[in-house]
């Protein structure tokens, strides 16, 4: 991980005030805070270095050894010690600064990692939290598995839980699971989760809300003369007639055979059916003698 | 009958180190509603996470009340925005072929 200029990052000057500080950490706190960012999650990443930034910064303890050790800051104790120790024995040596500046040229390069960790940690423990803090997650299923409430299971953060989705959810819509969210602080309620469900399209069937639409093929005798046919829907076959002289592109609507309705149970949207008219190919002598009188008449 | 989940106004205040004023002033703004029993006030649990968003607005990012007030409507109509937004990028999926 590369060095983090927090000075930077809240766009101030290294000589800036406390009060400077807080204003810029609040400034960019009102853009990037998860509260107004809902869903963003470069926002949230965003907000977290400047959090990191102003909990270094807002502490004049913490500042003064991020500026005097740079990015090794969070071992400056034992830099002093490593100092203090190197001056006692060798007395001859010129002042600590120089050493340290020698130590943090690449030495220490390992330890920039952890300071962050402790940085967030310190970060975490000064903030008041009493509500658990909230999951997201993302589940995908195929069209078929929301037609029928089902249940699942999902791992978040290494727990298992069990889910009952509900048939007739929706692409993109997202569900809480009261509790299941963060442990709460001081007692208080835990978290809730929110899984956000992806649909994917199915090859032969369109969702539109709660109404499903498919196409299917229709002979050309048929769709002159009329008759019976049998297509698929989600819930199984049906038999569907085909009323005589049907054109290309005609619809027909299917009453509650589309996809369930989302906590409603019993209701159902409706399908419609588009018929695609195939031409007959490869017709025989008889058969084109035939469409040449048909077309005569 | 139905188990309500209430949180004291004071241990929440005490907890958050803050002012029972400004909770007044969310409830008076109509951002929260408060309960009152036995002479206690108290908000519903659910309400909770709405709270604590408004102690971190106006503590933390020093939004005043007004700033909450119009933030909040703001993020309600973003919310039913992106629900649109869903439901016709559902409804056009009608025409994907995939």
């Amino acid at each position: 991980m590369d060095f983090v200029d927090y000075y930077k990052l809240l766009g101030i000057e290294k000589t800036a005030t406390p009060k400077e500080i807080k204003s810029a950490y609040r400034k960019l706190a009102r853009k990037h805070h998860p509260d107004l960012n809902p869903n963003d999650k470069d926002a949230k990443r965003k907000f977290q270095q400047i959090n990191e930034a102003n909990e270094v910064l807002s502490d004049p303890e913490k500042r003064k050894k991020y500026d005097q050790y740079g990015k090794d800051w969070q071992h400056s104790e034992q830099f002093e010690k490593q100092q203090q120790y190197q001056n006692q024995n060798r007395p001859s040596q010129s002042g600590g600064s120089r050493y340290s500046q020698t130590q943090s040229d690449g030495d220490f390069s390992d330890f920039f990692e952890s300071m962050f960790g402790g940085a967030r940690g310190a970060g975490r423990s000064r903030q008041v939290k009493y509500r658990g803090e909230d999951y997201t997650t993302e589940l995908q299923l195929e069209l078929i598995d929301a037609y029928k409430t089902h249940k699942q299971t999902l791992n978040v953060n290494g727990e298992k839980i069990r889910i009952t989705v509900p048939a007739g959810i929706e692409n993109g819509q997202t569900i809480k699971i009261a509790g299941h969210g963060g442990k709460g602080i001081n007692g208080g309620p835990d978290g809730d989760l929110y899984i956000t469900f992806l649909i994917s399209n199915h090859p032969d069937f369109k969702r539109s809300g709660n109404d499903l639409y498919t196409t299917v093929d229709l002979d050309l005798y048929k769709a002159v003369l009329g008759g019976e046919i049998t297509i698929e829907t989600l819930s199984g076959k049906v038999k569907l007639n085909v009323k005589p002289e049907t054109q290309n592109g005609n619809k027909v609507k299917l009453k509650n055979k589309g996809f369930p309705v989302y906590k409603s149970e019993g209701q159902y949207g409706d399908l419609y059916v588009t018929y695609s008219i195939k031409i007959p190919t490869n017709l025989s002598e008889k058969q084109k003698e035939l469409f040449n009188q048909l077309s005569e008449m | 009958m139905e188990t309500e989940y209430l949180i004291a106004i004071e241990e929440f205040c005490t907890s958050h180190n803050i002012e029972i004023s400004f909770i007044s002033s969310l409830q008076q703004s109509g951002l929260i509603e408060i309960t009152t029993k036995k002479e206690s006030s108290f908000i519903e649990a659910d309400q909770l996470k709405q709270l604590e968003k408004y102690v971190r607005l106006y503590y933390e990012m020093d939004i005043n009340l007004e700033g909450i007030e119009t933030i909040n409507y703001l993020l309600q109509r973003i919310g039913s925005m992106q629900d649109e937004i869903r439901i016709l990028r559902n409804r056009l999926r009608v025409y994907e072929n995939e």
